[in-house]
């Protein structure tokens, strides 16, 4: 184990003979064994979803190709690029205004603007057709005003429409990576270029911006996985993408394995667009100078600037938290008498026990996933975590049905097993159990808690990690003392993030969790699916209220 | 930290101890409601005594998960909202024959499966709704001709990918062949006012509001909207009566493959078709009851008699997929 501790490689230092041997040793190392397992047991469920590709499906693949597939892929193309766009020019202008300049009401915004983290994207999709569609309050008053209204008002369910509506539920993801950045980011820089006589916009986009890629390319990525694992929103908009193909070949043709197949290729996107980020950033490093540098001088906005700064800040928090909000809690007051009762307490805390356990679970995965691509920096610790973050680019659904696969090929053999020689007499071990559905969200949200915390670790530089090796700390107290408290940050946004994607998730939760375990977005599914919107504003408002724990816990980590 | 993780490792075993401590006599997949079936099983463990555990999620996912756990399923009973999921279930062995002659007796003929592996317990008739400011009932006829020229910009449809217009549509290639079907598929996108939408209560929401003037929905859509906003200018009219009559489907059951209490099992399901489950079955949701001898809810009721099409509704399964495939070329999204 002692081979672990020398930098370098050195295989100088160890006790073992054979240089084969010690090759080995210093080769499989504990942080490589815990990033090997991390990676197979999501590459587990994902080869038993893309394994079936000897299914024969050719019916289905020419039927979809002749008449949907370029359409499909076209709206999915859109979709994408004007999220990823439109989460971008949010995230990263409201995480510098936040982070790096003064105006009225900046503490405020600094966490409010969290906050439609909280919300699902298909809770904000329905809302927000609710108001805005012919039949909704918006258009009905500007039809009684202006009765010519009917021809110019732009349709709401439409590409724009998807892409507002998905890019404000999704633009925190930026928001709360890019400003960790530009917080983090010392200031000497940007002096430094302010200095040698650039302007303050140009320093912006030739200093901060550049140096703060790693953390906004995690944040877009996180998007562009939800955007194109989503079916909810997409389904609520009748807007066609990818997804839509994945569950017309499952739910109405009824095959899994075209699904998969289909399925397969949304990993195959990620995966590529993964490696180019990768590749385009190779040589880059990330970390400070090593020194304390003190916080980043605010600029101070002057004049009409900062005025139009709140302005800007207010008008994305109201439509994005505010006003959808206040309607689900207009709906929830209208029927809270027949909707609620006491079950409620207990879906609201099923949703907050299972989101307590993946996170811890994702966080524990993500530090040693992180820690040993530090350690090793060579390919086989890059495709380690590579693999162990694609768990966020499939539909959820998919992904459940591969571990329910995996989780059932383990269990029987176990059941038997303990049949004969413990005279165990149940006809499952772990299937239905808490271990599936758990082990089914640390598989589908490591994405999500891996990027802030390997971001964090680029912060770290080096030369910390040498100081503390020549003073004798090692190995896991090397990660337990020096890392992990400098971490802190990075790990505290990880857990926050995975604490409300677990409360929000649906499909895993539907088809995994144990008997009796339903949750609050267990109990919006229920009301939905029978086009029961209004009542659902009642556990939709409980999950947004429990999904606020975490997001002020991630506020009042952001505060400074 | 370590008193994070401990308190963690105490939550996981407690938690999983508590999960498999259960001892369940009866186990239900349902993709119905929690909140419409849950009334209906706490009525029969008081009745009789047993309990009964039941998870709910999509049809094609149970049906799925079914096929995943094979023999270690610890499912009795599957209820879907549909027959197409009930016909493809049987058709991949996951359900059982099953023997009853109060079944036989409690549920015509063409709401269950000539195999008797599953089971219609509800109706839910797919008609057509006007608003009656915009449309005399005289103008309407039947479903095909919805896509006649006179609804040029004034039909409005859900989606293509909610099961109910893929089993409306696999009835009317049941009733029409291929080609013909394609036709009034066609004509109707022709007609539509506005792209699909995603919801029924959506569509009769546009229908009110003036977007469109005639739609075709399942009438529980309108009694609960109606419920809640009487004065909504909503109205349903009973299609095809001179022909095969109103398209209806089911939600029904049947008994798993593997299920481990059979005799128990076959019990429930007698007594979901009883005349005193029926009611409770079918009015919480306003549905129409499967048992001929129980009469409807008083606000349905008030809607009329209806002739229903009595082809057998597997069809409705055997064909869904090549309903799907011909939406999908007459560009019905």
């Amino acid at each position: 184990m002692r081979k672990a501790i020398c930098i370098n490689g050195g295989y100088g230092c160890g006790p073992l003979r054979f240089p084969i041997l010690r090759k080995w040793a210093g080769y499989l190392d504990l942080w490589r064994l815990a990033a090997l397992g991390a990676a197979l047991s999501v590459a587990l469920p994902l080869t038993v979803i893309l394994g079936s590709f000897h299914h024969s499906t050719g019916a289905i693949w020419r039927h979809l190709s002749r008449h949907l597939l370029v359409d499909l892929l076209l709206n999915t193309a859109i979709l994408a690029g004007g999220v990823v766009g439109g989460t971008f020019v949010l995230g990263v202008s409201l995480a510098w205004l936040t982070g790096a300049c003064e105006f009225p009401g900046r503490k405020m915004f600094t966490w409010a603007l969290l906050l439609p983290l909280a919300v699902p994207t298909y809770v904000l999709a329905f809302v927000f057709l609710g108001l805005l569609e012919f039949s909704g309050p918006v258009q009905t008053m500007l039809r009684s005003w202006l009765p010519g209204s009917r021809a110019w008002f732009p349709n709401v369910r439409s590409a724009g429409g998807i892409i507002v509506v998905m890019s404000l539920a999704l633009y925190p993801y930026v928001y709360l990576l890019a400003r960790a950045a530009f917080r983090t980011q010392g200031k000497r820089a940007l002096e430094a270029a302010q200095s040698l006589g650039k302007s303050r916009t140009s320093s912006f986009f030739k200093v901060a911006l550049p140096m703060a890629r790693p953390w906004i390319g995690g944040g877009l990525l996180l998007v562009l996985m939800e955007t194109l694992a989503d079916f909810g929103a997409v389904s609520i908009f009748n807007f066609d993408t990818f997804t839509t193909a994945i569950y017309k070949a499952w739910f109405g043709f009824f095959s899994l394995p075209a699904a998969a197949q289909l399925s397969s290729f949304l990993v195959i996107i990620v995966f590529v667009l993964i490696i180019i980020e990768q590749k385009t950033r190779q040589k880059m490093r990330f970390a400070g100078s090593g020194r304390a540098e003190g916080n980043l001088a605010r600029i101070k906005l002057g004049g009409w600037k900062k005025w139009s700064a709140t302005l800007f800040a207010s008008a994305v928090l109201l439509v994005a938290f505010v006003i959808p909000f206040v309607q689900l809690l207009t709906w929830s007051a209208e029927i809270y008498g027949e909707e609620f009762n006491i079950r409620y307490l207990s879906f609201l805390s099923h949703s907050l026990v299972f989101a307590m356990l993946a996170s811890g679970g994702v966080v524990v995965c993500s530090v040693l996933l992180a820690y040993a691509d530090r350690r090793h920096r060579d390919t086989l610790s890059l495709f380690c975590t590579r693999i162990a973050t694609l768990g966020y680019a499939l539909p959820g659904t998919v992904l459940a049905v591969g571990m329910v696969i995996v989780i059932t090929a383990v269990d029987r053999p176990l059941v038997d097993l303990l049949k004969t020689f413990c005279g165990y007499d149940k006809n499952t071990l772990i299937q239905g159990t808490m271990f599936t559905v758990i082990a089914a969200y640390v598989i589908r949200f490591m994405a999500a808690g891996y990027n802030s915390i390997n971001s964090a670790m680029h912060r770290i530089s080096d030369s910390i990690d040498e100081a503390a090796i020549s003073l004798g700390v090692k190995g896991l107290a090397l990660l337990r003392k020096v890392h992990v408290p400098i971490l802190k940050t990075g790990i505290l946004t990880a857990a926050a993030l995975v604490f409300v994607d677990v409360m929000k998730e649906m499909p895993i939760t539907l088809m995994t969790r144990p008997f009796g375990w339903d949750t609050l977005a267990v109990k919006i599914f229920e009301l939905t699916s029978e086009g029961e919107w209004e009542r659902a504003a009642l556990p939709a408002v409980a999950l947004v209220l429990g999904g606020l724990i975490p997001v002020m816990l991630l506020a009042r980590q952001t505060e400074n | 930290m370590k008193k994070i993780l401990s308190l963690m490792m105490i939550i996981y075993f407690w938690v999983a101890v508590s999960a498999t401590a259960f001892c369940q006599e009866l186990v239900v997949y349902s993709a119905r409601n929690e909140h419409l079936i849950r009334p209906l099983f706490e009525a029969y463990t008081k009745e009789t005594g047993v309990k009964i555990d039941y998870i709910t999620d999509k049809a094609a996912v149970l049906l799925q998960r079914l096929k995943a756990e094979g023999q270690a399923t610890p499912a009795d009973l599957l209820i879907t909202v549909d027959a197409g999921n009930l016909w493809h279930a049987a058709q991949e062995g996951i359900l059982q024959p099953v023997a009853s002659d109060i079944l036989v007796k409690n549920i015509p003929s063409h709401l269950r499966d000539p195999q008797n592996r599953w089971f219609g317990l509800s109706i839910r008739a797919r008609t057509i709704v006007y608003n009656p400011r915009k449309v005399a009932p005289e103008e309407l006829s039947t479903y095909e001709d919805l896509a006649g020229p006179a609804w040029k910009d004034r039909l409005v449809l859900r989606t293509s990918k909610k099961v109910y217009n893929q089993s409306l549509v696999a009835m009317l290639i049941t009733e029409h062949g291929d080609a013909q079907t394609e036709k009034i598929i066609k004509g109707w996108v022709s007609n539509l006012a506005a792209p699909p939408f995603s919801s029924d209560t959506k569509v009769l929401e546009a229908i009110a509001a003036g977007q469109g003037d005639v739609g075709i929905v399942n009438t529980y859509y309108v009694g609960r909207l109606l419920a809640k906003k009487p004065d909504l200018p909503l109205a349903i009219f009973w299609p095809n009566q001179a022909a095969n009559g109103v398209h209806v489907n089911i939600s029904g059951a049947g008994i798993t493959t593997h299920s481990k209490h059979h005799k128990a099992a076959k019990m429930l399901l007698e007594w979901l078709s009883s005349p005193q489950a029926q009611n409770l079955y079918a009015d919480v949701n306003l549905e129409y009851p499967v048992n001929p001898q129980v009469s409807p809810h008083s606000m349905i009721a008030s809607w009329g008699k209806f002739k229903q099409n009595p082809i057998n509704l597997d069809n409705a399964g055997k064909y869904q997929a090549e309903a799907i495939q011909l939406m999908d070329r007459a560009g019905y999204r």
